[in-house]
C-alpha cells in the first residue's frame, strides 16, 4: 500500500468561493502566521476580498502586512489585490477585545464597574485561555460584519501558539463554565441558594471550599472574584450564546481547518493530536501543511558523497572540484535531512491516510515580505 | 574569581516554541548529571516533551529515575501538575483528606489551578522550589533522593516566560495573604539569587532572534539572572571551512558553473549541465543562509551573554545526539571547576548587566 498521502491543493482551497473561514491552527514555532498571511495574499491577488487575523507575527512580517501596530482594526494592505481582490490585516489586541465585549453587553456604568475590578483586568490580559477566546471572538465579530456589510468574503485566522493543542476550542467554553459554574455562581451568590437537598449539600461543601481557599489564597481575591461575578452576571447569557455561535460558525461546512507543522517528530506528534481532536469534534478539516520541508539534491546522498570524495583525490584538484566537492557534500546533507522530513510525513500519513497534505520547501532564509509571501503557494 | 559553578542550583530554560528547548533542557540536566551528582529535570507545562526525548513512559507528579550517568549520579524527571500539587499543598498544610474531594466535587480546585490567575503559576513554581530546599531530614516524597545537586526546568515559552518567574507580582496583586503569598515570595527570592540561571534557547532566525532579545531585555527589567543564549541547530557548521570558502567562491560567480558542470562530468555523474545549476543553487541558498545567521548571530552577541552554539544534526535527537549536545553544553554550561578560568563563559561571569 502507498504511504504517499493525498495532496492538498492550497491555492484551490482559499480561491474556491465556497471556502469563506480558514482556521490555520498548530503548535508554536511551525509558520502558522506565515502561512495564513500567504494564503491571504494569495486569495486577495485572485480576485477575493481577504481579512487576515493574525496573533502574534514577527516584527518584519507584521510591518510587511501593514499592521506594525497593535490596533485591534482591520487595515487594508498595500500593493496587494490588483486583480480586483483586496487583502486586509489586523493583528488581535485581547485586552481590547475583552473590554469590547464587556461594553457590547453592559450598559456604560456597569462596564466601567467590571473594567476596573482586578480580578477582570487580570483575566482580560494574562489567563491561560483568553488569547484564544479572545482570537475565537473577533472571528465571530468579523463574520459577522462580513455578513452584515460584504467587506469580506474570505476570513483567515491565525490561532494563538497554545499550551495545549486546541486550546482555542476548549477556551470559550473554558470560560463560559468558569462564569457559569457552581462554584462561582455561588459564590457570587449565596443568598439565593437554598431549597433543594442537593443544592444545600452543594452549598456547604461551597463554604467549606471557600473558607480553605480563602486562607489559602486570602479573602482578598475571592471578594474580588464576587464583585466582578456580580457586575457580570447580566452578561453571562451573552457570553455562552457568543462562545456556542462562534463554535457552531467553525463546525461549518464553509469552514476550512489547516492542521500546519514542521517536519520534525514532535510538531508532527502534535499535529496528530490536532487532526485526532479536530475529527472528534467534527470539525471540517483540509489538510496538513507541512512546512520548511528540505528537498533533495538531484542525485542521492551516497552516489553525492561518493562523487565528492572523487573530485577532491586527486593531487591536482582545481577550485571548480573542490567547489563542486563542498556543493556535493552539503546537498548530501540536505538529502539526508530531507529523507528523514519524509520519513516523519510517511508516519503521519500511515496513522492518518485520508488527510490531504500541502509540503512547503524550506526556504534559505525568513520571509518576511509580500514577494516571500506570494513564492510560498507559487 | 569564578564561583563555584556548582552555586546554581536552578537552571530554567526557555525559547520560542520549535526552537528546541526541551532538547537542550533534557541535555543539560544529562550534562549535570555526572561524577556523582543527583539532577532532577521538571516539565510544567503538561506536554509529556520530556518523556518523549528521553524515551521513556509518561511522567508523573512524583519525580521518577530515568537515567544513570557515571559515578553513581543520576537523573530524575518530574512533569509538575498544578492540581496535584494544589491537593499536595492542601494536604500538608490543612491535612485535608476529605475535604479535599468536597472542594474537587464544587470546581474549587479547578477554579484554583485554572482561574485563579497566577496560582497556577506558583504551584507548578512551588513543586520545583520544594526540590530546590531539599536536604536530607526534610520531608520529601517517598523513594525520591534527599537532596538535589541541580535541577533543569523545561520552563514555558519566552513569550510567557517573565510573566511565569514574576509570580511574586502576580500573586501580592490577587493573594494578598495566606500560604500561597508566602511561599511566592520565598520562590522570588530564590529566583532573582545567584542560585538561578535563566537560559534562553533560539535558532539563527529573525523571528527567534527577535524575541530572544526581547525576553532577555524583559528578564533583565523584571531582575531576573539570564545565563547564557544558546544557539540551536546553528547550519553553518555542516561544512568545514575549506568547503566553505570553495561553495562561497561558487555562489559569488568567482569559479563558473560550465566549469562545476565539467568537474562531475568527469566522475561520471549523469546531466552534469542540470547538477552544477543546482549545485550552483545550493551554494547561493548556503550563502544566503549564512548570511541571515551571522546578520542575527551579531544581534545576539550584542547582549552581552555567553553564547553557546549547538549543531543541526541531520539524523534527528536520539540518544546519541542527546548526549553529543550534553558534552558540548558541560563545556559551556558546566565546566571542571579546575580548568582554566579565563577560557570558561561561565554565566556567573559574563552577567555584567
Amino acid at each position: 500500500m502507498s504511504r504517499t498521502p493525498t495532496t492538498l491543493d492550497l491555492p484551490a482551497l482559499v480561491t474556491d468561493p465556497a471556502t469563506r473561514i480558514v482556521v490555520c491552527c498548530g503548535s508554536g514555532g511551525v509558520g502558522k502566521t506565515t502561512t495564513a498571511a500567504a494564503l491571504a495574499v494569495h486569495a486577495a491577488e485572485a480576485g477575493r476580498s481577504v481579512v487576515v487575523l493574525t496573533i502574534d507575527p514577527a516584527r518584519r512580517l507584521a510591518q510587511s502586512l501593514g499592521v506594525g501596530e497593535l490596533d485591534n482594526t482591520p487595515r487594508t494592505v498595500p500593493g496587494v489585490g490588483a486583480g480586483g481582490g483586496r487583502l486586509d490585516a489586523m493583528m488581535l489586541d485581547m485586552k481590547r477585545t475583552f473590554d469590547d465585549v464587556v461594553h457590547a453587553h453592559a450598559d456604560p456604568q456597569r462596564a466601567a464597574q467590571i473594567i476596573a475590578n482586578p480580578f477582570y483586568q487580570s483575566v482580560s490580559s494574562s489567563f491561560a485561555g483568553t488569547q484564544e477566546y479572545m482570537a475565537m471572538e473577533k472571528l465571530g465579530q468579523l463574520r459577522a460584519e462580513a455578513d452584515r456589510t460584504g467587506r469580506w468574503d474570505l476570513i483567515v485566522v491565525d490561532t494563538p501558539p497554545s499550551r495545549s493543542a486546541l486550546d482555542f476550542l476548549d477556551a470559550p467554553k473554558r470560560l463560559g463554565s468558569f462564569l457559569d459554574g457552581r462554584f462561582v455562581r455561588l459564590l457570587a451568590a449565596p443568598a439565593k441558594v437554598g431549597g433543594r437537598a442537593s443544592v444545600k449539600a452543594l452549598a456547604g461543601g461551597v463554604a467549606v471550599a471557600t473558607k480553605v481557599l480563602d486562607k489559602l489564597l486570602g479573602a482578598q481575591l475571592l471578594r474580588d472574584v464576587q464583585t466582578f461575578v456580580a457586575a457580570l452576571d447580566t452578561m453571562f447569557g451573552g457570553f455562552r450564546e457568543r462562545a456556542d455561535a462562534t463554535y457552531a460558525l467553525l463546525s461549518e461546512p464553509g469552514t476550512a481547518f489547516l492542521v500546519v507543522a514542521a517536519p520534525e517528530r514532535d510538531a508532527l506528534r502534535e499535529a496528530r493530536y490536532f487532526v485526532e481532536r479536530l475529527a472528534h469534534d467534527q470539525m471540517p478539516l483540509a489538510g496538513l501543511v507541512l512546512n520548511r520541508v528540505a528537498q533533495p539534491g538531484p542525485i542521492g546522498v551516497d552516489r553525492a558523497l561518493g562523487a565528492a570524495l572523487q573530485l577532491t583525490d586527486g593531487e591536482e584538484s582545481g577550485a571548480a572540484e573542490r567547489a563542486a566537492a563542498a556543493a556535493l557534500r552539503l546537498q548530501a546533507s540536505v538529502g539526508a535531512l530531507a529523507a528523514r522530513h519524509r520519513a516523519a510525513l510517511r508516519g503521519f500519513a500511515a496513522a492518518h491516510p485520508g488527510v490531504p497534505v500541502a509540503v512547503v520547501a524550506a526556504a534559505p532564509t525568513d520571509v518576511h515580505d509580500l514577494e516571500g509571501l506570494r513564492q510560498i503557494l507559487r | 574569581m569564578t564561583p563555584s559553578p556548582d552555586r546554581v542550583r536552578l537552571h530554567v530554560v526557555t525559547g520560542k516554541g520549535g526552537s528546541g528547548k526541551t532538547t537542550v533542557a533534557t541535555a543539560l540536566a544529562m550534562a549535570l548529571a555526572r561524577d556523582g551528582r543527583t539532577v532532577l529535570l521538571v516539565e510544567v507545562e503538561e506536554r509529556q516533551g520530556l518523556a518523549q526525548t528521553l524515551d521513556t513512559p509518561p511522567l508523573g507528579p512524583v519525580e521518577r529515575r530515568v537515567a544513570d550517568g557515571p559515578g553513581g549520579a543520576a537523573l530524575w524527571a518530574l512533569s509538575v501538575e498544578a492540581r496535584a500539587s494544589l491537593l499536595e499543598y492542601l494536604q500538608q498544610f490543612y491535612r485535608l483528606g476529605r475535604a479535599g474531594s468536597v472542594l474537587e466535587k464544587v470546581g474549587a480546585i479547578d477554579f484554583a489551578t485554572t482561574i485563579a490567575p497566577g496560582v497556577r503559576d506558583v504551584l507548578l513554581i512551588g513543586k520545583v522550589f520544594e526540590a530546590t530546599r531539599r536536604t536530607s531530614g526534610r520531608p520529601h516524597p517517598k523513594g525520591t533522593p534527599e537532596h538535589y545537586d541541580a535541577i533543569v526546568l523545561d520552563a514555558p515559552p519566552t513569550g510567557r516566560i517573565t510573566r511565569f518567574l514574576s509570580v511574586n507580582e502576580q500573586v501580592a496583586d490577587l493573594a494578598k495573604a495566606g500560604p500561597i503569598h508566602s511561599q511566592a515570595g520565598a520562590i522570588t527570592t530564590l529566583l532573582h539569587s545567584d542560585q538561578t540561571r535563566v537560559h534562553v534557547v533560539t535558532l539563527l532566525e529573525e523571528m527567534p532572534v527577535q524575541e530572544t532579545v526581547d525576553a532577555v531585555a524583559e528578564l533583565r527589567e523584571a531582575g531576573l539572572p539570564v545565563g547564557a543564549v544558546v544557539v540551536n541547530q546553528a547550519r553553518a557548521a555542516l561544512l568545514d571551512e575549506p568547503d566553505e570558502v570553495a561553495l562561497l567562491a561558487l555562489a559569488d560567480g568567482t569559479i563558473d558553473v560550465p566549469a562545476v558542470a565539467d568537474a562531475v562530468g568527469s566522475v561520471g555523474i549523469d546531466d552534469p549541465q542540470r547538477v552544477a545549476g543546482s549545485l550552483l543553487d545550493t551554494a547561493r541558498g548556503y550563502r544566503d543562509r549564512l548570511d541571515l545567521e551571522a546578520a542575527q548571530y551579531d544581534l545576539l552577541e550584542q547582549l552581552g551573554l555567553p553564547l553557546v552554539l549547538l549543531p543541526l544534526l541531520p539524523d534527528g535527537i536520539d540518544g546519541g545526539a542527546l548526549a553529543e549536545l550534553a558534552d558540548l553544553l558541560a563545556e559551556e554550561l558546566d565546566p571542571e571547576p579546575d580548568e582554566d578560568a579565563g577560557q570558561l563563559d561561565l554565566p556567573e561571569n559574563g552577567l555584567a548587566r
